[in-house]
């Protein structure tokens, strides 16, 4: 048997690899292990080091990611599992920089929680590896194994305050409807590969949209697949998680797992969609038009009743789960116009979400609470802190001039243009559900400006460096985004369907 | 229309509007990076930055070609996001010009009037920020940017209510952004939808121009009321139409006198504005298929407002119901549907800018000396401030609608512009004018008159300052009721375009003109013969 194996060992060839295009997966991973040496040679010296290495680690990671996107070649590898094209490029982008951002807002709270600084960043880079992976996976096992990769770090970090009962519920909470989500997944993946004989998504979507592929394992197959990833982006009813972990995780972790593990789910589920399932818009379109009308619509309504601004974020993220999965509703009646909506929401809604993230955690340095009533009275001791936080609010809230306006005209845009009741519908849906957030957003506009501090406490909140770079890059952002969103517009004209034919 | 559009952009150089929304935002900006141990300059720079505003709308409002009112005129167009058809487009008409002029004009006053209570410089930027959007508004000839300048104005005015309002001043403040965005949500799907549709049945490329949308009139009828609809109720929010109306008296009420006066003078038109530039334009056969509803409702607020204010025991919350009131006039005078109604709606919304923005400055003076706008605690007022009494009553008696004021020949001219088109709704709505003198006079009696007891009888007249900020609006109250012509005729050519645009494009709509002699009389002429009619038979036509 040792033998025969053998001889099928020696038999294989090592497939073509283009490794310009794998150059960005492999710059991480190799300064992901630079950091764990540094652990494990320097021990309790390399600590004060790992947030810069990490910090170096992402930004080299983007050098490749931008040479690529110079030299502007679509680009295939393993039978086209692996696949780099603009919009893989764009998504790396945002994975890439998020983190960068979560790691400019983890520095100062890593080392001072006293946790394990070097187990946290390298956990966090081996997460960002998943999710770039992931921005080019079309493949079922790729994606699954990219899904693995980012997920499972992310159920460590979000108990990294182990000593706090509730970062320990929030990590084991995540961790279990995690790998429940993953089951259903595997379980969905498995049927298709069972009726497709493939695990390539173009070949899947030519199987599937055959007229003789077995209707009811596909079927199936498509509803668990999409199920496993609505866990991911936390849309209704698949949220539960979302709201405990938030508030039990360590914040910076929160906001990496509200951006950057959102936009990965959105990511799989977009290649999934419009590379795998397309030609079945039968099946996915009226499941993703309940998931995206029921999200955004229950989101917005439990967020109304919370007192705890995470929380409120983290309900609110759900809403937002539901903006950006509505273009996908009519994915199949204008492709390009519902994947570059999505994907500028997610560029977009990755700036705000990470600011309003970052002004929470620099409270929180002084009151040490994420009470929306300690924010009352903000703007008369810290008057940049509550411009910054109004500002993102806002942008959540889609008002003009701001980025969050944009990606909501995007995908109002989409959905309208598909010119079918359903998309109609869901216009109305965001709509309404746009002028329901608003409340919660302005009532926290209204607290900071318009109160006064509680026990007259008006001594400045200290931002340290870190922090404040991180609040600057995303406020531009948030603006530039707003005011000239030919930027995001041009760089978001993607397209899946190269790969598909049509 | 495009063609003249081409023309007019090369006849004009300076970019004169894109200057008008810049300058205040620009101001804003300055303002912020301003060193914080000077306050005193922060309103001396708004004051210049909203008089240099203020100047350029004085420059177009000379420069304007009457002759072609009907065209837009000054047009900035700049490519924005090209791939989705949406460009930064400016232009002014007939319809925008005064609405122009009077933004241009209140905001240096009320900036020179009232000063902050606190935090001077977040206050003028806002104010500053407001004029842009404002500004914005009138003047947008893309529906993309329509709508962002019509956002962004709740932005400002929200932290001026939350921030340097009184009493339930968050609640107010939230109230007033919730309802207004409920509004305008809807106008953004129908925004696109009308885009999308017109790009798809015209087989042209998607685009947010105004006029190349109003032009093609490329909607079917459903689709067309629909969309009509989602406008109407961002207008009528807007405006405030009963039963929309209940954010305004908490919100003028609570805010602070610069916000009142704002809020009244202009913000209020940005609603009505919006059914004339957008509503009718763009959906004429809707509007006139429910022009009968929105009469009814126009003639239910003037009665409620009228009733409403009666009632109030708050001078400032009087002033506020009061608007209410007028503001159905301008909507009764719109949806006429003819060029009287909808002329005097226009003149009226500048009326009512000019008449109840002095009001609530004047409101606001007496709270800043009395601490109470409580009117039964108010009462003698005439004695220690005559000069105040006196400009108190010029005003209202231009808010009445006394004949040789201005509010007298915007109020005729709706109402005979609705008496032609509804003529019972004219009727029950000229009983608001009755009310009106009612609640006002009764107000103004119980304020000034009687004996002046306690810190009423040493209250102090006003300043020359005040008197100074005053002088423009009692200037135009007297000029627009006497000689009311170089308004008017700018505007007429416009309005008659507007009423033509709607009878081309709607299948059996005339204009509803007041011809009732015209019919009594062919018949007693052929009853009673030529000669005792004579020279009536040449007055119609």
């Amino acid at each position: 048997m040792l033998a025969a194996l053998a001889a099928e060992v020696g038999d294989f060839v090592r497939p073509p690899i283009d490794w310009h295009a794998a150059a960005p997966e492999l710059t991480l991973l190799a300064f992901g292990v630079l950091l764990t040496l540094m652990d494990i040679v320097w021990l309790e010296r390399g600590r004060k080091w790992a947030p810069a290495l990490a910090s170096i680690g992402l930004l080299a990671t983007m050098v490749p990611i931008i040479t690529l996107a110079v030299d502007g070649a679509d680009r295939s590898m393993f039978g086209g599992a692996f696949v780099v094209d603009k919009y893989a490029l764009i998504m790396k982008a945002v994975f890439i920089l998020a983190g960068y951002i979560v790691v400019l807002i983890s520095s100062n709270y890593i080392s001072e929680g006293d946790y394990w600084e070097n187990e946290y960043y390298g956990l966090l880079l081996s997460s960002i590896l998943g999710m770039i992976l992931m921005a080019s996976a079309r493949d079922l096992i790729t994606i699954f194994i990219a899904l693995e990769l980012l997920s499972i770090p992310a159920y460590m970090l979000a108990t990294w305050r182990k000593r706090d009962l509730k970062s320990n519920e929030a990590g084991l909470k995540y961790y279990l409807m995690g790998v429940f989500a993953s089951a259903i997944l595997l379980y969905g993946m498995s049927l298709l590969y069972g009726a497709s004989g493939t695990t390539l998504l173009v070949d899947l979507n030519e199987s599937i949209s055959a007229s003789d592929s077995p209707s009811a394992i596909v079927v199936m197959g498509i509803i668990f697949v999409i199920v496993g990833f609505a866990f991911k982006v936390s849309a209704v009813p698949f949220h539960t998680w979302a709201p405990d972990t938030y508030e039990g995780a360590p914040t910076p972790v929160t906001a990496f797992l509200s951006v950057a593990s959102k936009a990965a789910g959105f990511v799989a589920l977009m290649n999934m969609l419009f590379v795998g399932f397309i030609g079945r818009d039968d099946v996915y379109e009226p499941m993703i038009f309940a998931l995206a009308a029921v999200s955004m619509t229950v989101g917005n309504l439990i967020a109304l009743r919370q007192t705890n601004i995470v929380r409120m974020l983290a309900y609110s993220g759900v809403a937002q789960a539901g903006y950006m999965l509505a273009p996908l509703a009519v994915a199949s009646d204008v492709p390009d116009s519902a994947l570059a909506a999505t994907v500028s929401y997610l560029v977009i809604y990755a700036v705000m979400n990470l600011g309003a993230f970052a002004v929470v955690i620099a409270v929180a340095r002084k009151t040490r609470s994420a009470e929306i009533d300690d924010y009352r009275g903000l703007f008369h001791y810290a008057p940049g802190l509550t411009v910054a936080m109004t500002i993102f609010l806002f942008a959540l809230a889609g008002i003009p001039p701001l980025g969050g306006w944009w990606a909501k005209f995007r995908i109002m845009g989409a959905v309208i243009e598909a010119n079918t009741v359903s998309g109609v519908v869901l216009g109305v849906f965001v709509a309404v559900n746009s002028v329901i957030a608003l409340y919660y957003y302005a009532r926290i506009g209204a607290k900071m400006w318009a109160d006064e501090a509680p026990d007259g406490d008006l001594t400045p909140v200290r931002v340290p460096a870190s922090l404040k770079s991180a609040l600057v890059l995303t406020v531009a952002a948030t603006i530039v985004f707003g005011v000239l969103p030919g930027l995001v517009g041009d760089v978001t004209k993607v397209s899946l369907l190269a790969g598909v034919g049509g | 229309m495009t063609s003249l559009l081409a023309s007019e952009t090369a006849a004009v150089s300076f970019p004169v509007l894109t200057a008008m929304v810049l300058t205040p935002f620009l101001g804003a900006l300055l303002l912020l990076v301003l060193p914080n141990n000077r306050p005193e300059y922060f309103k001396q720079v708004a004051f210049l930055v909203s008089a240099l505003t203020a100047a350029m709308t004085a420059w177009v409002m000379v420069e304007f070609d009457k002759a072609h009112a009907a065209t837009f005129q000054f047009v900035d167009q700049y490519e924005w996001i090209e791939t989705l058809g949406i460009s930064w487009a400016l232009g002014l008409d007939g319809i925008s010009l005064w609405l122009v002029v009077l933004t241009g004009a209140l905001f240096p006053i009320v900036i020179l009037a009232i000063d902050a209570e606190h935090s001077p410089k977040p206050y003028y930027a806002w104010i500053l920020v407001l004029e842009a959007g404002c500004m914005g508004v009138f003047l947008a000839l893309d529906l993309f940017a329509f709508f962002v300048f019509f956002e962004i104005v709740l932005v400002p005015m929200y932290f001026l209510i939350g921030q340097w309002g009184h009493g339930e001043r968050a609640y107010a403040a939230t109230k007033f952004f919730i309802y207004t965005m409920m509004g305008s949500a809807l106008m953004l799907v129908g925004i696109i939808s009308t885009a999308v549709i017109t790009a798809n049945t015209t087989g042209n490329d998607l685009t947010f121009g105004l006029i190349e949308l109003a032009e093609s009139q490329a909607l079917g009828q459903t689709a067309a009321r629909w969309i009509f609809l989602s406008f109407a109720l961002a207008f009528a929010v807007k405006v405030p139409i009963f039963p929309l109306h209940t954010w305004l008296p908490d919100a003028h009420t609570n805010a602070p006198t610069a916000g009142s006066v704002i809020l009244a003078g202009v913000m209020l038109k940005l609603g009505t504005y919006g059914f004339l530039r957008f509503g009718i334009y763009l959906f004429p056969e809707a509007a006139v298929y429910f022009a009968p509803f929105l009469v009814a409702l126009g003639t239910i607020g003037i009665l409620y407002g009228a009733i409403a204010a009666t009632m109030q025991r708050d001078l400032k919350r009087l002033v506020a119901y009061s608007s209410v009131a007028h503001l159905g006039f301008i909507v009764i005078g719109t949806f006429a549907l003819n060029t009287e109604g909808i002329e005097g709606g226009l003149l009226q919304m500048v009326n009512h800018g000019v008449s109840t923005g002095a009001l609530f400055l004047l409101v606001g003076m007496i709270y800043e000396r009395r601490h109470t706008r409580e009117i039964s605690k108010l009462g003698g007022l005439q004695k220690p401030a005559p000069m105040l009494a006196g400009v108190f009553m010029v005003v209202m008696l231009s808010s009445i609608g006394l004949p040789g004021l201005n509010g007298f020949v915007g109020e005729f001219l709706t109402l005979i512009g609705a008496f032609a088109a509804h003529r019972w709704w004219a009727v029950v709505a000229a009983s608001g004018v009755i009310i009106a003198a009612l609640y006002l006079l009764w107000a103004y009696q119980r304020v000034f008159h009687g004996p002046a007891e306690g810190d009423n009888a040493t209250m102090p007249d006003l300043t020359v300052r005040e008197g100074l900020t005053m002088v423009p609006f009692l200037v135009a109250i007297v000029f627009m009721g006497v000689y009311p012509k170089p308004v008017l005729e700018r505007m007429e050519p416009a309005v008659d375009a507007l009423v033509a645009h709607v009878e081309t494009h709607v299948e059996d709509f005339d204009e509803p003109v007041a011809d009732i002699a015209h019919h009594v009389e062919l018949e007693d002429l052929a009853d009673l013969g030529t000669d005792t009619h004579g020279e009536e038979d040449g007055e119609h036509g």
